[in-house]
């Protein structure tokens, strides 16, 4: 029994001990907040494309029955990291063959027409989510975010911020990689 | 005169800096006050330690307004909640749900509590022990006496 109580101390050193060595690991982000959908189906939506674009809307049954898992990133011509990480974007389209949908955020028609003429469209289909409110149904706290979605509608991965940096871009490759989203053949 | 002092003394009240916009409340009080329950316990995704209802963000007044759609479809308070939660996960709410997982931050501070209480009464219950003195022995006694006999006797070596 003494022995017990002569031991509390150095467990509870223990357990605070451990406890800060695992705030002190540089990878952890504490503002990452833990998304609900991941190995969950794709919340249920139904977008009418942006007026003025030759590029068709976007709802759930686009991101159901696809042959491989689909890539369906939020932005908005007003962010400006989104700026950045469409050329990121771009670049997994045209060399990895990803397969790239967009919900246009909170945006108005006519700046999303030009921010995509100015910057070029990598995108198959683009939803107008003029209300946030598709946002909110996909938990999105903020863009640019990036989801990774199965050809069973299943959300395998998301990516909050925006893919830009090297750290980023390889982080987000891997989840292609393991989620199988890239053509079997392409110059990776 | 008295009604210019009345009026800057009501300027000089503090008011709370609400969030909450006109254009966004419900006309029924009822709701509305429902409504502003609801967003407290509701934590802003943007801002991490705000709740929506004193928070300025897009989301957040996105999610104030849903949480009103969601009351005047005839919601209950939990349904809301739970609306929410299922989306954004336990994360947005700002008191943490008692479940085997979060047993541990509900708990500990108890455990913590009733440790100490432990082992600070074992502590002073020990001492208190040691006070009490135990008897010499048979021999122990005797030195002592003869010690204590010899000292009388004026002989200091």
């Amino acid at each position: 029994m003494k022995r017990l109580i002569a031991g509390l101390p150095f467990i509870a050193a223990v357990i605070f001990g451990g406890f800060f060595l695992w705030g002190l690991n540089p990878d952890r982000d504490p503002n990452e907040i833990p998304s609900v959908f991941i190995s969950q189906p794709a919340p249920k939506f139904d977008l009418e494309a942006i007026p003025g674009l030759e590029t068709p809307g976007l709802s759930r049954s686009d991101l159901v029955g696809n042959e491989r898992p689909v890539v369906v990133n939020v932005f908005a011509s007003w962010c400006v990291p989104c700026r950045a990480e469409h050329a990121v974007l771009t670049r997994f389209v045209e060399r990895e063959g990803i397969r790239l949908f967009g919900i246009n955020y909170k945006d108005k028609p006519a700046d999303a027409v030009k921010w995509l003429n100015d910057l070029g469209n990598p995108y198959e289909r683009i939803g107008s989510d003029l209300s946030g409110r598709t946002g909110i149904e996909w938990g999105l706290s903020g863009v640019p975010e990036t989801f990774i979605v199965d050809g069973d509608g299943t959300v395998l991965f998301r990516y909050v911020g925006p893919v830009v940096g090297p750290e980023a871009v390889e982080r987000f490759t891997e989840a292609l990689k393991q989620a199988g989203a890239l053509p079997s053949g392409a110059a990776s | 005169m008295r009604q210019l002092i009345f009026a800057c003394c009501v300027g000089l009240l503090p008011f709370a800096a609400n969030a909450v916009e006109p254009d966004e409340m419900l006309t029924d009080p009822v709701l509305e006050q429902r409504a502003r329950e609801i967003s407290k316990d509701l934590r802003c995704v943007v801002c991490q330690n705000q709740d929506i209802d004193s928070s300025n963000a897009g989301v957040a007044r996105d999610l104030r307004l849903l949480v009103r759609e969601r009351l005047v479809t005839g919601d209950t308070d939990t349904e809301v909640i739970e609306y929410i939660r299922a989306r954004y996960g336990d994360y947005v709410l700002l008191k943490p749900p008692l479940e085997p997982a979060t047993y541990a931050l509900w708990f500990a501070p108890i455990a913590f509590v009733l440790i100490g209480v432990f082992v600070g009464g074992g502590v002073l219950m020990s001492r208190r022990k040691q006070e009490a003195f135990e008897d010499l022995g048979a021999e122990d006694e005797n030195t002592v006496s003869e010690i204590l006999r010899r000292n009388e006797e004026g002989d200091a070596s």
